[in-house]
């Protein structure tokens, strides 16, 4: 007690220094220690998301602040048929491409898990869709869906299955199907990858267990594997689910949204609209219109990350 | 008045005198301080084309140095040409030049960034709507409009309908040219077809066209005409189909949607028998489709700029030497109804040196500076100054002349309106080209086509 009652005069002798006060304050240095992130964050991150939802209620163009529209923007787009048009691909386009990419993704990290000669370098090749910028493999997709010269169809016909051409970008339901495929072929990776570090972490003693129990390989998958990946697995069907909503190079490059808007996704038609066409604030509210659906993506990770 | 009924009676160039004049140039350069005699031996342009006593300049600020974004070039003897010519206005001047390019649908998003956070280049050189999308963010440029069109034999008609403001009243951009479409075709298979393959004997009418294009398809070889979201391609042959016919998108007051009218029902059902003449496949071409169906001879006939001509002319000799250019034949409108890129330069406000802005696009348009550019340029940018009509790359090679009058041809994009935020949105939203498409390939009827076209470009205009 006697050293604590001689330390506490010994300081307050010393010059009220503000700062030097500041920092022995444990709340007062925790707030400095963080306003920097905080800053970068408020600057780089909220600023300019706040900035794109206020434009979304404003009716401003290139060029023109705008003012406040309320929800006109949005009620305009509801009525729009190219607007809803946009939203049925969106849909589409990321259902159907994020499921097949997690079906076919798991059995890849499934495979490769495996222990086998070469492993590394399958495990290194499996990552190369995903590693190749897309601006570049979206280029070498509008190569093999060009009408005259598609590999696919030059292949089917030397084998006698096709005799026209393929129209694989000028068919609406085509060119949907066509834009899914490359994104799939995308996206593998992306889910393997992030399922094979899963696999890596559970414990091979379960396995065992189980066949002691005598568990066949099914059994194994689905009452081992399955139940212990399944966190990781929300999560990153999550996070490609973002960005696959997201997606903009791969379709503008191969159709630019067309033929006659039948694969815009919200990304392209809000770049239309808002930088070509100028008309920002309804560019603006398309790019609102996600918010939704990714803060429920969001908090369905957040979910699954704390149970983690 | 026809631009030719008043060049031709101007002394002609010929080749040798253009290549005497070119290297005179290139020693002037050289010499740095140009002298009077090799300044007349340099001049590009016949004597009486033009009036050369008529002069202005714009005192350059002191300190001043420019900023310039512009479209990357469509051939490689274009930017070296337009970075020399910057150089001798940095020599003339002091002022230097700092040049930015981007392919030229990137340069309009730059530009809005540029108009929206009032930083960013001085000039730029920029596609239709641009000026109009921010008029008041520029610097007129009434004073230097009116010298080059007074000057060079006046401007077509079409480059004051894009280069003035209504709603400023003033020149906000100085035209600079476009970079033409035509027919680019077969001659052996036109031949073949029982046609005249000589680009002055090519259909005239679209009902001879319409023949044309039948008897190359059922002689097995079909034509192309873009029709996904081809911005240069498919714009322009659509806009000429829905023209020719008579019809148009809105009228003059820039309110009162037209399209729903029987000449754009003609329009579309001829479009319909011309779209049995084509190769499948064309309802997702973009840009580079018909080039390589061209060059790979799957079409006997397409819609482009002169550059499938010179990529044959380098990599296939045998269809360089087989292939010919024309211009659109003419529908029920009995007139040239065309559309093509069209460029102009324009100067943003928050420039610090206006003066000096002004004077670099008065130097780059004036003889010899601007006719040894777009000389450079082979053919690909006509000229939007009658007095320019009778430059050497126009005599070079018969197979580029179709493009020379190319801007003489053309309609704004946004006839029968003018050009501004409405008629740029319409043509970022392709709202006439997915009508075309839709119509042709059966997608919808034509009336559904039309309908559908009319609702969008009423919430467009009405908005």
């Amino acid at each position: 007690m006697a050293g604590i009652e001689a330390t506490v005069p010994a300081r307050a002798r010393r010059p009220a220094d503000l700062i030097g006060r500041i920092l022995e304050n444990p709340h007062a240095l925790g707030v400095l220690m963080v306003t920097p992130a905080v800053l970068i964050l408020a600057i780089f991150l909220a600023y300019p998301f706040g900035l794109g939802v206020w434009l979304g209620f404003t009716n401003a163009t290139i060029g023109q602040a705008g003012h406040f529209v309320g929800l006109g923007n949005f009620r305009y787009l509801l009525g729009d048929s190219v607007f809803r048009l946009a939203v049925l691909n969106t849909i589409l386009y990321a259902a159907s491409a994020v499921v097949c990419k997690l079906l076919l993704g798991m059995l890849l990290a499934l495979l490769v898990n495996r222990e086998f000669r070469g492993k590394r370098i399958v495990r290194a090749i499996m990552l190369l869709p995903w590693i190749v910028p897309t601006s570049l493999s979206a280029l070498v997709f509008y190569w093999i869906y060009d009408p005259t010269f598609s590999v696919i169809t030059w292949a089917l016909r030397r084998i006698g299955l096709a005799h026209g051409f393929i129209n694989y970008l000028g068919d609406p339901n085509l060119a949907r199907a066509s834009l899914i495929a490359a994104n799939i072929w995308r996206g593998i990776p992306f889910f393997a990858i992030g399922l094979l570090a899963g696999l890596q972490t559970v414990s091979t003693t379960l396995y065992e267990a189980a066949e002691i129990d005598g568990a066949g390989p099914w059994q194994k998958f689905w009452f081992v594997t399955w139940p212990l990946l399944l966190p990781l697995t929300v999560v990153v069907t999550v996070f490609s689910t973002i960005m696959t909503v997201g997606d903009f190079q791969l379709i503008w490059i191969i159709t630019r949204g067309g033929p006659a808007n039948a694969t815009h996704l919200f990304g392209t038609l809000a770049y239309q609209r808002a930088i070509q066409g100028g008309f920002i604030g309804e560019g603006a509210a398309i790019s609102a219109f996600v918010l939704p659906v990714l803060v429920g993506a969001v908090l369905v990770s957040f979910h699954y990350l704390r149970r983690e | 008045m026809h631009p030719e009924d008043r060049e031709n009676t101007a002394g002609g160039l010929t080749r040798r005198r253009f290549l005497q004049a070119g290297v005179a140039g290139l020693t002037g350069l050289a010499l740095s301080s140009v002298s009077g005699w090799l300044k007349q031996a340099a001049a590009q342009l016949p004597p009486g084309s033009y009036n050369p006593q008529l002069q202005l300049s714009f005192p350059v600020e002191p300190g001043a140095s420019l900023r310039i974004l512009r479209w990357s070039q469509f051939v490689s003897t274009d930017q070296p040409e337009y970075e020399r010519m910057a150089q001798q206005f940095t020599r003339r001047t002091g002022v230097p030049v700092r040049l930015e390019y981007e392919a030229w649908p990137d340069v309009q998003p730059k530009a809005a960034a540029a108009a929206n956070v009032g930083a960013g280049p001085d000039i730029v050189l920029g596609f239709f709507d641009e000026p109009h999308l921010w008029p008041d963010k520029l610097v007129p440029v009434t004073d230097l409009a009116e010298y080059l069109g007074r000057k060079y034999g006046g401007w077509f008609p079409v480059a004051p309908q894009y280069g003035y403001s209504n709603q400023v009243g003033q020149w906000i951009g100085v035209p600079i040219g476009a970079p033409g479409s035509c027919l680019n075709y077969r001659m052996s298979w036109v031949k073949e077809a029982g046609f005249d393959p000589d680009p002055a004997s090519f259909p005239k009418t679209t009902d001879e066209f319409l023949r044309l294009c039948r008897a190359l398809k059922t002689r097995g070889h079909p034509t192309g005409f873009a029709l996904g979201k081809a911005v240069g391609d498919a714009n322009s042959w659509c806009h000429w189909l829905l023209w020719t016919f008579g019809a148009h998108a809105v009228a003059p007051d820039n309110k009162t949607i037209t399209l729903n009218a029987p000449e754009t029902v003609n329009a579309l059902e001829y479009g319909r028998q011309l779209f049995e003449t084509m190769i499948p496949g064309v309802a997702g071409w973009l840009d580079p489709n018909n080039n390589r169906a061209f060059l790979a001879g799957e079409v006997a006939l397409t819609n482009n700029g002169i550059s499938i001509y010179f990529a044959a002319k380098n990599d296939f000799p045998e269809i360089a030497g087989d292939m010919n250019h024309a211009v659109y034949p003419q529908g029920s409108a009995g007139r040239p109804t065309e559309l093509h890129l069209f460029s102009q330069a324009y100067v943003f406000k928050y420039t610090k040196y206006p003066n000096a802005a002004k004077e670099f696009l008065r130097f780059t348009m004036e003889d010899p500076q601007y006719p040894r550019w777009i000389n450079a340029m082979l053919g690909y940018v006509s000229h939007p100054l009658r007095a320019f009509t009778n430059l050497a790359v126009w005599r070079s090679d018969p197979k580029a002349v179709p493009f020379r009058d190319a801007v003489a041809r053309m309609l704004p994009h946004s006839y029968q309106g003018t050009p501004g935020p409405k008629s740029a949105r319409a043509l970022s939203e392709f709202v006439i080209v997915d009508m075309v498409a839709d119509a042709l390939t059966g997608r919808r009827s034509v009336r559904e086509a039309i309908l559908a076209a009319e609702s969008r470009l009423k919430r467009i205009y009405e908005a």
